[in-house]
């Protein structure tokens, strides 16, 4: 086993165990996000050794940064609550549903096997140049329709926090 | 060579992580961000399936690592409207449980 292929299973690993947290946690929500973070960081790591550098960039400053900051934010404007366990009929249909999330797991692990060997990347793949001339060449509506989407996300957020509307 | 059916394996795990937090948890953020969780699935899955296709040194192909930027800004956007959503709800319910909110309901 190289060195990139033992950093992948670590990042696995940290993955799984953040995203774990991240829904295990009923007592703290701070940690929840907490663990948010860790997930989010080790995928980025999981992006550069996938060749996506630039990517892994932006996932850590808009997830582990922005994002994970909104979601604290969220948590300190009305306090933590703890979450008592559901009442009985409740929690058979929360059991059952998570066997059945776990069933779909298996099958989708299991179904989505047999991938041929990863090329060589071309030179140069995924770095900041690339990706750059792909936004602003191919993609350059693309790029303006989510920058009004984010316009629209921007507005929206400021009406729906806002305490009375005039 | 990272083999590509684990990094697959990984994001079906992550997926399914996140299903099982938005079906289980019933305080809101998180279950938004259980949701992040999954879209944050679906963004492996596209760098790793880029990873397989990715063209040749004169005409790299970046589809997927586009599309996973577009998926990172809505899902910025949805956090943002979902914790004016939450914090609407929590002015007026005094909870972050989903389950009081349930004038609508019939």
């Amino acid at each position: 086993m190289n060195f990139p292929t033992l950093l992948f299973y670590t990042f696995a690993l940290l993955v799984v165990a953040g995203a774990v947290g991240t829904i295990a946690n009923i007592r703290n929500t701070v940690a929840a996000a907490m663990s948010l973070v860790l997930t989010m960081v080790s995928l980025a790591g999981i992006y550069v050794l996938l060749g996506a550098h630039m990517i892994a960039v932006f996932q850590i400053m808009v997830y582990g940064g922005a994002i994970v900051v909104l979601f604290l934010f969220a948590v300190m404007l009305h306090g933590d609550e703890h979450e008592e366990l559901p009442p009985g009929r409740m929690r058979l249909v929360k059991a059952a549903s998570v066997l059945v999330a776990i069933c779909v797991m298996a099958g989708l692990v299991r179904a989505l096997v047999g991938f041929p060997e990863l090329p060589a990347a071309p030179v140069g793949f995924g770095r900041a140049r690339q990706v750059g001339i792909a936004l602003y060449s191919d993609y350059v509506l693309l790029v303006e329709m989510v920058s009004q989407v984010l316009l629209a996300a921007i507005v929206g957020a400021l009406v729906l926090a806002k305490r009375k509307i005039d | 060579m990272i083999p590509l059916d684990h990094v697959i394996g990984l994001s079906a795990v992550l997926f399914s992580l996140g299903v099982i937090g938005v079906l289980v948890r019933r305080n809101l953020i998180v279950m938004l961000m259980s949701v992040e969780l999954m879209l944050n699935a679906a963004n492996l899955a596209f760098i790793a399936f880029n990873r397989l296709w990715p063209g040749t040194d004169a005409t790299p192909v970046l589809d997927g690592q586009v599309f996973v930027l577009l998926v990172i800004t809505v899902a910025a956007a949805e956090v943002a409207v979902g914790m004016g959503i939450l914090l609407a709800l929590f002015r007026n319910r005094d909870s972050a449980d989903p389950e009081e909110a349930s004038l609508l309901k019939w």
